[in-house]
This record gives C-alpha cells, structure tokens and sequence, in this order.
C-alpha cells in the first residue's frame, strides 16, 4: 500500500470511528446535530462533483434533496408498514427523474446559463409543491412516522437518536468512498479536464456530454440521499426545503470548505451549521450578515477555502 | 372574457416595463463587465425602502424617487469598487456566487433596519379611468411611462452622450477602449451605479403598486434573469422586449391558474428559449 493511501485509511477510520463514538458523550440536542451536519454534510458534497470537479454550479440542488424528501415521506405515506429501504429508493428514484432533466439541460447549457437555468428549475418545483396543496399539503408541508430499522424477516428494531446517527454516518461513509472513488477514477479525471479545458477535452476525444451526463445524475442521485436521510431523521417533509435558500446554502458549503475537495464542503457545511447555531442565538435572522460579508471576503482572497486555506498554511 | 383579456394585456404591460427597469439595469451590467449581478433584486428592494422612509418623511413622492436612484446608486458604486473589482477577469461564475452573498447581506440588513413589515408609498397619481368593469387607477399607467423614459433616456445617453459613447466602446472591447484613453476601472464602476439606480427607481415606481417587503428581492432577481436570458444577455433591446413577453405570458396565464402558480409560465419560456434559441428570442439570429 503506499504511503499517502495508507494515511488515508488511518484518517478516514480515526474520522468515521470519532464521529461514531461522538454522539454516546454528547447530550441529545447536540446528537442529532451531528446527525443533521452529516446529512447537509452528504448534499454538499454531492454538489462538489457539478461545482468542484466539472465546473458546473448548480444553484437548484434544493430541488433533487426536496425531491428525495417529498419522495421518501410519498413511500411512507402511502405505504401501510413504513419500510426504510422503499423510502430510500422511492427518494432516490425521484430524485433521478429530476435529475434526468437537469442532466439533458447540462449538455446544452453552459457557465451563468446553467446556474440561472438551475435556478429556474428548482423553483418550478418549489412552486409545484408550494401551490399543489391536495397532494403536497402545501405550506403545511407533510408528517409521517418514522420507519423501522428492518432487514425483512430477521429483524426489526426503533431507531434511536444514536443508532440513527449510526445509520446515517454509515450511509455517508460509504458515499464519500463512492464519491472519492468516482472522482479519482479516469471518469473523474475526464470531469476535472471538462472543468479546465472543455473545448480541448472535446478535441482530445471525450465525449464531453455523456460525462456531464453521468455527473449531473451522480449528483442528483447522492443529493437525493441527502433528502431522504433528512425525511428520516425529521419526519416531515416541507417546502421550505425546496426553496432556493437550500441551494444557496449548499453553495456556501462548498465555498467556505473548498471546492473540488469532497471533505471541503463538509467541512464548510459543519462550519457553516455551526456558526449559524452559535450566532443566531444572540442575533437571531441577523447572523447572516456577518455570515454573508465574509461569504463574500471569501469568494474574493480565499477561493480555495478553508480547506485549501488550511493546506497552503500546512505546506509553507 | 375579451375584456378580461384586455385588462390582463393592460395589466402585463405595466408589470413589464417596470420589471424592462430592472433588466435593463441587469443586462447593462453583464454587457459591460461579464457580471451576472445576483444582488439585483435586493437593489430594487432597498430602492423601494429608501423611496419609502423618504416619501414618509417629506410626503413627496418624486423626491423618494430621486433620493432612491441617488442613494442606491452610490452604494452600487461603493459595492462595485469594494466586491466586484477585485474580480474582474475571473470566471463569470465568480461573480454570480460574490453577489449572492451580497444579496444574503442586504436582505438581512433591510430586515434589520426597515423590519419584517411591509411598507407601501401611497400612489402619487391619483384617480382612475374606467376600463371595461374596472376602476383603474391612473397610477398603473404612469408607472409605465415613467419606467419607459427612464429606459429611454438611458438609451439616448448611450447612443448620443459622451460618457454613453465610452460604455458602448468599453462593452464592444475592454483593451481597445483602454488603449484610447477610457478610464475603463471608472466606467465599469459608474455603470454598476447608473444598474442600480435604476433597479432603486424601479423598487420606488413598484412600491404603490403593490408593497415593499424584505423578501421581494429575490423574486425580482430571478424574473430579471429570465427576461435578460429570454431577451439575449447584455442585448438592451432584446430585454425590454422579453420583459414585456414575460408579463404579458403571466398576466395571460393568471386568468387561468393563481397568480403564483403563473409564473411557472415564464420558467417555462426561460427553459424553452434556453432549448432552442440560446442566444435569446429577441436579437437577430447569428450567422
């Protein structure tokens, strides 16, 4: 194994098993924070492949996370047993769909084309949902129960705070993996080189729209995920998370953690989660004044973010 | 029904040139410096606030559009020289994402300073003609007119005026403009400015008709990124034509479905204009 893959591993057990022995020390509110990091954590890095790797920002990822939502509290609703894993990949599933149009855009559409067209998209289906009352519950959004941790016919038991921060953590684990895998892999590589040079990596022979193709859905699929986990944990889905505040907030993420890092953006969204939890206590909406200013101070003098930051000072 | 159609026509053109204020404001920006200002929206808004305290103040009506275009448009400049200079060269993409951060500040700072309430300006204009069953006030119409003069005279400023002339030479090549002795640093600062005064004279022309609220930015920024796709980014003309297409499209479509329900319509014009003619519905197409 050489040395830099060996470290890896050492980081990535020592990180997971902290964040697994995390919530036993700490009381319940803080608990399911760490919960909630991980999953906003989860979204944004599956924005990192569009913004960080391909070069594409999509400012609609609320709607392949709402989409996750209201497709997991559909299963749950609908069904008379709740089952996790319907819930899961109805959520999945929707987000696909969604994703599938985007996809089809994302080989026609370029740069601010693409954000704005995002945008767009997104709020379509924040106003579908917001307005299609009978369906959606509207304003009021949607409560269902919990399901069961069940492997049908061998066991079936409550979640729990700290077993389903377990749940959580493992599914984002494994996704990071994927996603590192996935970035590191020649199609990743393809990605990055769209990112530089699109013409030139046309010219070289690529594809170029299959791969925007294939990352758009990736994205989509793992931002679903993201959505579903939440309707778990929250138990109720609402328009609110359709809306573009969530996209914005997942741009944020990803540019206070640092863009093209996969840990970066979770690491920006724990920061940023943080911060909002510590400021909007004393200065309620307001702390996104301060949070904005320096969003903004960041965008200018620190476009690698914190992560990257961290790195140069490391490496100095 | 034909007379609902017409009020719906009346009531689309007025929203569209107020809304022709704003893009124009936007797409003045993009042209000139590759800048997709995402703080656009929270720029008619403040305007709409700063016209509101004034009007409440002085109880004059054209004052608060002044002091709004004013005041507005030095904190463009302001906003242009301390955010967006420092990006100039860099992707567009940066720009999009420093001015949403921007929009974030100024959305909280409004709710900060102006509350969650919203405030209205009462109509300078009043009285009301008949049109068909309704009473509509004379205002509507002088909105409108007020907002087409405004664009016009921004159109005779870049055709005829000196400085007019150094905006369109810096839009059609930055070196070149530079190489002719262009301050082209001040004339991208001063068109920021010229973007956001008109935004804030749009928020004042608006504030009657309907309400200044802290979240109305948004929304205005995103209708004004449709109109200056559907129009052809940085194209004044193709704008003012595509605001006028999209209200029309949502006034049209209101009679059908709620009114928030109708401006799926106009994402729908954005998507389709985006599908099959990118380079905007309303500009020549390309050879």
């Amino acid at each position: 194994m050489p040395r830099t893959s060996r470290t890896f591993w050492i980081a990535f057990v020592v990180v997971v098993a902290a964040l697994a022995v995390a919530p036993l020390g700490l009381p319940e509110f803080w608990r399911k924070f760490l919960t909630e990091i991980l999953i906003w954590g989860l979204l944004a890095m599956s924005s990192d492949i569009l913004i960080g790797y391909t070069g594409m920002v999509s400012f609609g990822h609320s709607a392949f996370f709402g989409l996750g939502l209201y497709g997991a509290a559909a299963a749950l609703l609908v069904l008379r047993s709740p089952n996790l894993w319907i819930a899961l990949a109805v959520g999945l599933a929707a987000a696909a769909l969604v994703a599938m149009f985007v996809a089809y855009f994302a080989t026609r559409l370029r740069d601010i084309y693409f954000a704005i067209t995002t945008l767009v998209f997104s709020q379509i289906f924040y106003v579908v949902i917001f307005t299609w009352t009978e369906v959606t519950g509207g304003e009021n959004g949607l409560y269902f129960t919990q399901p069961p941790l069940a492997i049908p016919g061998i066991f079936s038991v409550r979640f729990s705070t700290v077993s389903l921060h377990w749940f959580v953590l493992a599914i984002v684990a494994l996704s990071y993996l994927a996603l590192r895998r996935i970035t590191q892999s020649p199609f990743g590589m393809v990605l990055q080189s769209i990112r530089e040079n699109e013409p030139r990596t046309r010219a070289i022979g690529y594809h170029v729209e299959r791969y925007k193709i294939v990352a758009v859905l990736l994205s989509g699929l793992f931002a679903g995920l993201s959505g579903t986990l939440y309707a778990i944990q929250h138990r109720f889905a609402a328009p609110d998370f359709v809306f573009f505040t969530v996209s914005g907030e997942v741009v944020i993420y990803n540019v206070m953690g640092g863009m093209g890092t996969l840990v970066g953006p979770v690491v920006g969204a724990a920061f940023f989660l943080l911060l909002r939890e510590g400021l909007s206590r004393f200065w309620a909406e307001y702390y996104l004044i301060p949070l904005g200013i320096a969003f903004t101070l960041m965008v200018i003098f620190m476009p690698q973010g914190l992560l990257g930051f961290l790195k140069r000072r490391v490496n100095q | 029904m034909l007379e609902q159609i017409l009020v719906q026509t009346v009531n689309g053109l007025v929203n569209g040139m107020v809304l022709a204020l704003v893009a124009s404001g936007l797409t003045l920006i993009f042209g000139i410096m590759d800048v997709v200002n995402f703080a656009h929206g929270d720029l008619v808004m403040l305007g709409g606030f700063t016209g509101a305290v004034t009007v409440a103040h002085t109880g004059n009506f054209w004052l608060g559009l002044l002091v709004a275009s004013v005041v507005i448009g030095l904190f463009g400049a302001l906003l242009q020289i301390t955010t967006l200079r420092p990006l100039i060269g860099r992707d567009p993409l940066t720009t999009i994402i420093a001015t949403f951060g921007i929009s974030l500040v100024l959305q909280k700072y409004a709710l900060w300073q102006f509350g969650p309430t919203a405030q209205n300006i009462p109509q300078p204009i009043a009285g009301r003609f008949e049109l068909f069953y309704l009473q509509y006030p004379w205002y509507r119409l002088g909105a409108a007119v007020m907002a087409g003069a405004i664009i016009g005279a921004l159109y005779l400023f870049l055709k005829f005026g000196k400085y007019g002339i150094w905006i369109r030479a810096t839009t059609q090549d930055r070196v070149m403009a530079a190489a002719m002795g262009i301050p082209v640093p001040l004339v991208h600062t001063g068109v920021f400015a010229i973007g956001a005064a008109m935004a804030a004279a749009s928020g004042v022309l608006f504030a009657p008709l309907a309400a200044v609220t802290q979240t109305m930015g948004f929304d205005f920024t995103l209708r004004a990124f449709i109109v200056v796709v559907v129009g052809g980014m940085g194209n004044l003309g193709g704008s003012i034509l595509a605001a006028l297409f999209i209200s029309l499209l949502e006034a049209y479509a209101s009679l059908v479905v709620s009114p928030s329900q109708a401006v799926i319509v106009s994402f729908v014009a954005l998507i389709l204009t985006l599908l099959f003619r990118p380079t905007g519905l309303f500009v020549p197409t390309p050879k």
